[in-house]
């Protein structure tokens, strides 16, 4: 008898989602897919604004990462305009995006995946969140809320408001930074220090005794995409497209990322609101062959990518990570995107460091003004989960016409999906499933740190429904937890 | 000028015989809404905000347009004005558009400041989410029919005040839409003098500048009281 099997909704993610598994006649798992089961619209309903307007509507597509939209939203706006930013500008939208890194990562890393790694993956469920995190190790927990805050806090000092600032803009960012305010980020960063070099001894330690979970929680080969500098460093703001395959060599070494729809396709399924972005010169058969064309990004993506972080301690830090993969090929596991998350958290300290002792940041002309000069603008960053690409195409008097947005979580849909499907054969042996289980299941999709959408929901107390349908349709059995 | 006694909230008033109820209101210190009146132009009577109760009178009566009359008992606040306040914003409100979290006057608009100070934190009614366009094609300002809500101080400034009326009504009801000169894009307007009276008056953010960001746009009236001052006292002076 087949079945199916549904995690509805998944849990500790960003935005609603459902997992469904479906088992063959001896309980074996035949397939396994991640439903998106929420639709935005952003694409559509902007049609008809100005673009002026884009950073801040396109901030509320996350209240996460509200900071990646700007930003990709005012590169589109400032490639409209045809302008050059100011450099302190520059420096400025960097700083902010470091900033948003670090506290969106710290997010994904203590509150969402610590009481997978830290409590374990079958633990007691009523337990196994935020709130059994504080109880079983406070000062972890704290950690974790005071290295968000380092970030939201650069934003909010930036911006005027922790999320949705709408501060970056068309032609560069509103207000320069005070030196009062600079030094208000130095003192903040000792701490903030401290905090990732414990995060990074912790998860060394847990990932020791998950070392089994490390070789299926979503390893297998794959493509890599991301921004790097024009000289391959680690890089989040701008610089150009490198692709590297599951073997190290460089399909891509400097793609511009304004011509990305060259080499990046979008295929759609019917039974996901998420679509699935794919590389194109790898669905050598047409659009049908997508699946050939998966690729990953975000941040076990970038760390991949790059040749060097380009500071110090995230390079030595970037040293240990290689060698979890022979002869220079990329870390294939999804698992490691925790790792790669606190790489990057770092790295983005030792930036924030940097920039805030440079002595033209606090320079009062931050903003170039221009009106419509280019019809087309395309805006790419890097959101902490990936690459993100805003292109916009507006009429003479600045008024959208057509918008496409590439987010991040889309382009990992290919990835998750295989995630799903490796843990569920590993783990479902003859349709014998257990609560812990489908955590174990969730957790590969919480690897990836996927934003759904604005919506959070950080404590993962909302009920998980599972239902075990047979061939003919009839409930077999019910479960729900929460 | 003869002097008019009357009751407002049950306190006896002095006020000069021609002057409009609103006025007194005001001097009293009164903080009565208004959304299309605006000192220094025509009243309109149009957006019912300023509505009271006046003693004898079945219907409300919009103190804008209400002269002050000997014996006159009004009330300025009660269930039932608020009731009906808050009825007619929530009814703008859902009219059209009003998305005030990516709106270029969030912070600084009149309409939103009404809601709050009224305690509206909800709309009963179904938005009407009616399909409307932004005007962009002026040189320095936008027309953005998604955030009016027909007060027409723009009509009234940019004829009282520039004398070039380039705005009008077209249409009847909901239906109803600003535009200039004959139906054009504002950008093709031969009679418009690119003052931004208009723009400076709209108390939403409807009429902005071109180039306006979330938030970012800051309005000034004051400008209405020093042209008429120079006008009808000769007084130039003008002190920001």
């Amino acid at each position: 008898m087949s079945r199916t099997i549904t995690i509805d909704p998944v849990t500790r993610i960003e935005g609603h989602a459902k997992i469904t598994i479906y088992l063959d006649n001896d309980g074996q798992v035949e397939d396994a897919r991640f439903h998106v089961t929420e639709f935005r619209g952003f694409e559509k309903f902007c049609e008809g604004r100005s673009f002026w307007e884009m950073p801040g509507i396109t901030a509320r597509i996350c209240g996460i990462c509200p900071v990646s939209h700007l930003l990709a939203s005012s590169k589109a706006g400032d490639a409209i305009l045809g302008v050059r930013i100011p450099p302190t500008a520059e420096k400025l939208r960097r700083l902010m995006n470091w900033g948003q890194l670090v506290q969106s990562h710290a997010l994904s890393f203590f509150h969402l995946s610590a009481p997978d790694l830290l409590l374990g993956m079958e633990s007691d469920p009523a337990q196994r969140n935020i709130a059994g995190l504080i109880a079983k190790y406070p000062d972890i927990a704290r950690n974790g809320i005071r290295l968000r805050r380092f970030g939201q806090e650069i934003i909010r000092i930036l911006g005027g408001q922790s999320v949705h600032p709408a501060w970056t803009v068309p032609g560069g960012v509103r207000e320069p930074l005070s030196n009062d305010h600079r030094n208000q980020i130095k003192r903040m960063l000792p701490e903030a220090f401290d905090i990732i070099g414990l995060a990074l001894d912790l998860f060394k330690e847990a990932a020791e005794d998950l070392q089994e979970e490390a070789q299926v929680y979503g390893n297998f080969p794959s493509l890599y995409m991301g921004l790097v500098t024009p000289d391959g460093g680690l890089e989040h703001y701008d610089g150009v497209l490198r692709v590297v395959d599951s073997g190290g060599k460089v399909l891509e070494a400097g793609f511009p990322p304004e011509r990305y729809r060259d080499i990046i396709g979008e295929a759609v399924e019917p039974w996901s609101y998420l679509k699935f972005p794919y590389y194109k010169p790898y669905a050598y058969g047409g659009p049908s062959y997508y699946k050939m064309g998966m690729y990953r990004v975000g941040p076990l993506a970038r760390v991949n990518i790059c040749d060097r972080a380009g500071t110090p301690k995230a390079d030595e830090e970037l040293r240990a990570f290689r060698q979890l993969s022979p002869k220079d090929k990329p870390v294939a596991s999804s698992f490691y995107y925790h790792y790669a998350r606190l790489i990057e958290i770092l790295f983005s300290l030792e930036k924030i460091a940097e920039t805030v002792e440079d002595p033209t940041i606090t320079n009062a002309r931050v903003r170039s003004h221009a009106d419509v000069n280019q019809l087309v603008g395309v805006g790419v960053s890097e959101a902490p989960r990936g690459t993100l690409f805003h292109e916009y195409h507006v009429n003479e008097d600045g008024i959208l016409q057509k918008v496409n947005l590439i987010i991040a979580t889309g382009q990992n849909n290919l990835a998750m999906n295989r995630t799903v499907q490796q843990i569920a054969r590993q783990y479902i042996r003859n349709g014998e499933i257990t609560e812990g289980v489908l955590n174990r299941i969730e957790h590969g999709i919480r690897t990836y740190d996927p934003c759904l959408s604005c919506s959070t929901h950080a404590v993962g107390q909302m009920p998980m429904h599972v239902t075990v349908i047979a061939a003919d349709g009839t409930v077999v059995s019910e479960r729900t937890r929460g | 000028m003869s002097v008019v006694t009357l009751t407002v909230n049950d306190e006896l008033v002095s006020a000069q015989a021609g002057q409009s109820l609103l006025a007194v209101l005001k001097e009293l210190g009164l903080e009565i809404p208004t959304l299309c009146h605006l000192e220094g132009l025509s009243e309109r009577g149009g957006c019912r905000l300023c509505l009271v109760e006046v003693e004898g009178n079945n219907k409300l009566l919009p103190a804008c347009v209400t002269p002050v009359q000997e014996g006159m008992v009004v009330t300025t606040h009660s269930d039932r004005l608020v009731k009906y306040r808050r009825m007619i914003l929530e009814l703008l409100f859902a009219e059209r558009n009003h998305v005030c979290a990516v709106c270029v006057m969030n912070g600084r608009c009149e309409l939103q400041a009404n809601a709050a100070s009224i305690g509206m934190d909800h709309v009963r009614y179904d938005y009407l989410s009616p399909d409307l366009p932004m005007d962009a094609s002026h040189d320095r300002f936008v027309l953005d029919h998604n955030r009016c809500i027909l007060c027409t101080r723009c009509v009234r400034v940019c004829d009282e005040i520039e004398g070039a009326h380039v705005w009008d009504v077209m249409g009847r009801g909901v239906n109803s839409r600003i535009i200039a000169d004959l139906n054009q894009p504002w950008g093709t307007s031969t009679s418009c003098t690119n003052c931004g009276k208009c723009v400076q008056v709209c108390p939403t953010g409807a009429l902005h500048a071109r180039g306006a960001t979330v938030a970012e746009m800051e309005k000034q009236h004051d400008f209405l009281r020093w042209i008429l001052d120079g006008r009808e006292k000769k007084q130039w002076e003008h002190n920001r």
